[in-house]
């Protein structure tokens, strides 16, 4: 599964507790079908991070099934049909510790990047 | 405690060039680093460490060689290479864009959707 | 380390691994006994942690990106364990290729030598041969190209600026003065001849300008073999003088062995030949030129100039040179007629090649089925069907490099006497070797027939899924069936393409050695001679040296006839001469040719030409007398029809005046017992030597031969003759000697050499199809012993089963029969096209073939059937 950065030779992928957090986090301003969820994604991240339609909708799947979010059938503005999905209060819940999770690791990260140790010190 | 998480694929790669930037070092020490740093949150099994240093070595941005350790054994050394300073560059941008571009999504307030 | 390195320090690349992990584990440990972890503990929690050593290096392997070598090593020795667990089976499929290959490999190398390389001369794809060719006249006996004359090169040479021209032509002689005489052949060539193609000589120098100019002092370059057998290979023997056709000759060189224009041992400067046709620009006294492109020079450009030098002769001399143009082409080596047997060759060890696979193949796909349940095994327990795959055709890989190496080494040992009894030797036989070319080849057919017999087993029945196979017996035998029986049907009809044509080759040979030759063979010795090189100018003494030979021939004990001829039957070399019953004498295009002879009275009794009609020559008929000709009965059928040739005239080349038909003989198969009956010029006849006029007694006699009939054997008498007819001076000398009986069976020699070996590769084929066969249906019928028992249990008899096995033998053998046959059929009309006097397709012959092998391959299936009906039914049936 796959994000694409508009870069062609940058090709990130993230695992699926990424994606599920970037979806969550979308849903917790309301109940949105799938394609604007990608949209919104996209957008949010300056093109950088693309969500294909063969992992968005999986992910959607997979989250409905742990109880995260659930679906509904609804109307567009332009009064087409499609399925929206909104958060549950498990997935608020979820999300949450995923956020943490990936601030984390980030830090973790960071640590490491900024890290000036001299060679060969250890413990 | 929550479950550790799994490093995002490629990162370990920059972790790795990272760490051997700092100086040669062999892959005992390197996991000890990753260990220590990470605090544990980040989990890297040793496993994958070794293969992906091998890989590395592979695509010409570590170099290794056989030296006296600390506790008197041989070890094989890994140092950065040109290109591997190249790639650590590189490598740093593209997880900094990817970081803030999940950063931004996270940070999303209400009237950012659609 | 680089990549390479990598790969080729697979040893070192695995201890290196290994101690890297090893590290890790032991301070792994060491710090976890510091933190107080117990030691066992410790050690367990450290390799947990790291997880599955073997796992790890795996995915370390993987990472280094030589994974694939380290798969294809494993497979290899997965491989040869295999075979060396099965030996036999191992044994047969590699002789088998390794028979196969070898012949194929044979053949190619002497195809490499022989037909593919260009001319022995320093950067060959700039030479070129220049032919004189008229221009809108397409002679149907000669085609259009012709030898150049004298005045023509010299123009050519000065104005044509792109080609270095050099000119040849044959001029053999006797050498004389110190040791024997001997007739050399020898070339007269242009100063720059050793030049343009690249050769420099291995002493003294080689001919300069200044020597090729008429009336300089004659000079000559000498052969190694020529300065080996005269003057020892001593250095001072150039300086030295050789007399050669009685003319002292200076040796200014040496030209190297591997220097050799039809067998040249001397070269002399053509422009000191002071033959009057020299100077005459119609007259073509066949000088062959060869060129070099200047540098920078293209084909094209030269042709233009050549054409251009063509059209201004054209102008200037219109007699001579009117519709005559030059044209240059790619100098290629002379090979003869060989070409068309190698390929022939070559066709016949491609199929027993083919069959080798075949039955290569069948053993792979007998023993495929065999191994069902393993495989099925090792799909279910995780082996990817892609590894799989892969160490099949990895095996196959092995056995088909295996065989071709085998079979190169075969042909090491092979290929020389193959060249050796290479009818009347090879051309350019020195140049067939084993090399690089040759060794790829090998690799290329190994690799190509590996491939061919890898399929097989992949061919047959759908995909292996494991659980029928590990759920029933797991014995899949009807898709293996199907395939083998497209094996057997396969082999037969290529083993019948085979039989059958040697079978018609042998029945060809039969009859072409009874064909009548028109002479007596037995007891008659042949032989080329030279008279006296210092009397040629002379006719009259000629002609005394000529009748002194015939009667001090006479005087030889044990000799009954002798006469001159000037072409011997059955031997190369013949004159073409055009002729016309009624003047006016028609164009040179559109005059019918005959085979003409100078000779002696006695030539009809000592080759035993039967007498038709009129009489033969005697001795009233000479110079100043009426010119007489005796015919063959060819021309007196095809000239005369019907009508009495005797006492009609006949016009011909060699004179203005008419002759006179005094005598009809029997036709002589001058081209040879295959060739003669398709040749395209077979009229003959004789006129006598005596009557030749004196300006070309020198000319007819420096070509001269002598036909001896004897009563005792031929050669027994070869060295008195030699002493008897060595003239005064001691310098007349017999070469080329030969009986007319070699003579003739010379001329089936092609013929011969194709019988022996298509009959040896029929066997081979026959045997291998036979034991494939065999191998088939003891296989098949092992498989289908439960089958038997229940048959016999309900019922049948022993007789019946091996009706049933041999019943269904049979069918695939008609099938395979039927193809063959088809396939041998076509196969004789190509052999018609490339063997000389191959006869129609005979149906006996044909038939005989068919049913030999029809014949071995029912016994070949009847020994398993009668295996097969000895079942006990009751084992039979406890084996299911």
């Amino acid at each position: 599964m796959t994000l694409h950065s508009s870069r062609p030779d940058a090709r990130t992928d993230l695992l699926h507790g990424t994606l599920d957090m970037l979806i969550l986090r979308t849903l917790q301003w309301g109940p949105q079908h799938g394609y604007a969820i990608g949209q919104t994604i996209r957008a949010q991240s300056s093109d950088v991070l693309q969500v294909e339609a063969g992992s968005l909708y999986p992910g959607l799947q997979r989250l409905a099934k742990k109880g995260w979010v659930t679906a509904k059938w609804g109307q567009t503005e332009a009064n087409q049909r499609a399925k929206f999905y909104r958060l549950t209060p498990e997935g608020k819940k979820q999300l949450l510790r995923e956020e943490s999770r990936w601030n984390e690791l980030v830090q973790a990260i960071g640590r490491v990047m900024k890290a000036a140790l001299a060679p060969g010190t250890e413990e | 405690m929550a479950p550790k998480s799994d490093l995002p694929q490629g990162t370990l790669d920059l972790l790795i060039l990272k760490i051997v930037a700092l100086g040669p070092v062999h892959g005992y020490a390197i996991a000890q680093r990753l260990q220590q740093v990470s605090r544990d949150v980040v989990q890297v099994p040793q496993g994958s460490l070794y293969p992906a240093l091998h890989r590395l070595e592979n695509r010409g941005l570590l170099a290794a060689g056989w030296d006296e350790s600390e506790t008197g054994r041989e070890a094989k050394f890994y140092r950065l290479t040109r290109k591997g300073r190249a790639a650590l560059g590189s490598e740093t941008e593209n997880w900094q864009r990817l970081a803030g571009a999940i950063g931004a999504i996270l940070k999303l307030s209400e009237g950012g959707a659609e | 380390m680089t990549w390479l390195r990598r790969l080729l320090r697979h040893a070192e690349m695995e201890d290196q691994l290994d101690r890297e992990l090893r590290f890790h584990l032991e301070r792994h440990t060491a710090d976890l006994i510091a933190r107080g972890v117990a030691p066992d503990d410790a050690r367990r929690q450290a390799r947990l942690e790291l997880g599955g050593p073997e796992q790890v290096k795996e995915q370390c392997r993987d990472a280094r990106g030589t994974r694939w070598v380290d798969d294809l090593r494993q497979d290899v020795r997965y491989v040869l364990r295999t075979l060396r667990r099965r030996p036999g089976f191992a044994a047969v499929a590699l002789l088998t290729l390794a028979l196969g290959s070898g012949a194929t490999t044979v053949i190619f190398t002497v195809m490499h030598g022989v037909l593919f390389k260009p001319v022995p001369f320093a950067d060959p794809a700039t030479l070129v041969k220049v032919d004189e060719q008229t221009k809108g006249i397409v002679d149907y006996r000669w085609g259009d190209r012709w030898a150049f004359s004298y005045p023509n090169f010299l123009d050519c040479q000065r104005d044509v600026r792109s080609l270095d021209m050099a000119a040849f032509r044959y001029g053999g002689g006797t050498v004389s003065g110190s040791g024997d005489p001997e007739f050399v052949d020898a070339l007269q060539v242009s100063a720059n001849l050793m030049s343009v193609l690249g050769v420099a000589p291995i002493a003294g120098r080689s001919l300069l300008p200044e020597d090729d100019r008429p009336g300089a002092a004659p000079a000559a370059v000498i052969s190694q073999a020529l300065w080996q057998r005269r003057f020892g290979g001593a250095p001072s023997a150039v300086g030295a003088t050789v007399t050669f056709e009685s003319m002292p000759y200076t040796i200014v060189g040496v030209a190297p062995a591997t220097f050799t224009i039809r067998g040249a041992d001397i070269l002399t400067p053509i422009a000191q030949n002071p033959r009057p046709f020299m100077r005459l620009r119609g007259a073509h006294p066949g000088i062959s030129v060869w060129a070099r492109l200047r540098p920078g020079a293209t084909r094209a450009a030269a042709q233009a100039e050549l054409d251009a030098v063509g059209r201004n002769l054209a102008a200037h001399y219109p007699e001579s040179n009117a519709n005559r143009g030059f044209i240059a082409e790619p100098l290629r080596p002379d090979v003869g007629g060989v070409r068309p047997t190698l390929w022939l060759l070559m066709g016949a060890v491609a199929l027993v090649l083919l069959i080798a696979c075949v039955n290569v193949a069948s053993l792979l796909l007998a023993r495929a089925v065999s191994q069902d349940r393993e495989v099925a095994l090792r799909v279910a327990l995780g082996a990817g069907r892609g590894r799989l795959v892969r160490q099949h055709l990895t095996e196959s890989a092995v056995l088909g490099i295996s065989g071709g190496t085998l079979g190169v080494g075969l042909a090491a040992i092979g290929v020389q006497p193959f060249v050796l009894l290479w009818p009347g030797g090879l051309p350019g036989a020195d140049r067939v070797q084993l090399d690089w070319s040759v060794l790829a080849f090998a690799l290329g057919v190994s690799l190509a027939c590996g491939f061919l017999f890898g399929l097989a087993p992949v061919l047959r029945a759908p995909s292996q899924r494991p659980d029928p196979a590990l759920r029933a017996g797991g014995r899949s035998v009807t898709g293996s069936r199907q395939l083998h029986s497209v094996f057997i049907v396969a082999e037969i009809a290529l083993a019948m393409v085979l039989l059958v044509s040697a079978g018609m080759l042998g029945r060809t040979l039969l009859r072409l050695s009874s064909v009548d030759p028109g002479v007596n063979l037995r007891n008659v010795l042949t032989s080329r001679m030279a008279v006296s090189p210092s009397i040629l100018s002379d006719p009259g003494r000629v002609r005394a040296a000529w009748q002194t030979v015939i009667d001090r021939g006479h005087r030889v004990p044990g000799v009954r006839a002798i006469a001159m001829v000037d072409t011997v039957p059955m031997r190369a070399g013949n004159n073409q001469v055009g002729y016309w019953t009624a003047p006016p004498e028609p164009e040179r295009m559109q005059k019918p040719l005959a085979l003409a002879n100078s000779v002696t009275p006695e030539y009809l009794d000592v080759m035993g030409i039967p007498l038709r009609r009129g009489r033969f020559f005697d001795d009233h008929d000479r110079l100043g007398s009426e010119p007489v000709v005796v015919i063959d009965e060819v021309m007196a059928q095809r000239v005369f029809a019907g009508q009495d040739p005797l006492g009609k005239r006949l016009w011909t080349d060699l004179a203005p005046e008419p002759l006179i038909v005094v005598g009809v003989v029997g036709h002589v198969r001058h081209w040879g017992l295959a060739a003669d009956d398709r040749a395209q010029v077979r009229d003959q006849f004789y006129y006598p030597f005596a009557q030749v006029p004196d300006a070309n007694v020198r000319r007819w006699s420096e070509l001269m031969s002598i036909a001896v009939r004897t009563g005792v054997e031929p050669l027994s008498l070869v060295e008195t003759l030699r002493h008897e007819l060595r003239g005064p001076g001691g310098d007349q000398v017999l070469y080329a000697t030969a009986t007319l009986e070699q003579l003739a069976n010379a001329t089936l020699a092609d013929q011969r050499f194709l019988v022996v070996l298509f009959g040896a590769f029929a066997a081979l084929a026959m045997t291998l199809a036979c034991i494939g066969i065999y191998g088939v249906q003891a296989y098949l019928t092992g498989q289908r012993v439960s089958e038997f028992g229940v048959r016999m249990a309900l019922g049948a008899t022993a007789r019946d089963v091996v009706r049933l096995v041999l019943g269904e033998s049979a069918r695939m053998i008609a099938a395979g029969a039927l193809l063959g046959a088809c396939a041998a059929w076509a196969a004789e009309r190509v052999l018609q096209r490339l063997v000389e006097g191959m006869i129609d397709t005979e149906l006996s012959t044909f038939g005989a073939m068919v049913a030999i092998l029809v014949l071995a391959a029912l016994v070949a299936s009847f020994v398993p059937a009668r295996r097969a009906s000895r079942v006990d039914a009751m084992t039979a049936l406890r084996q299911e």
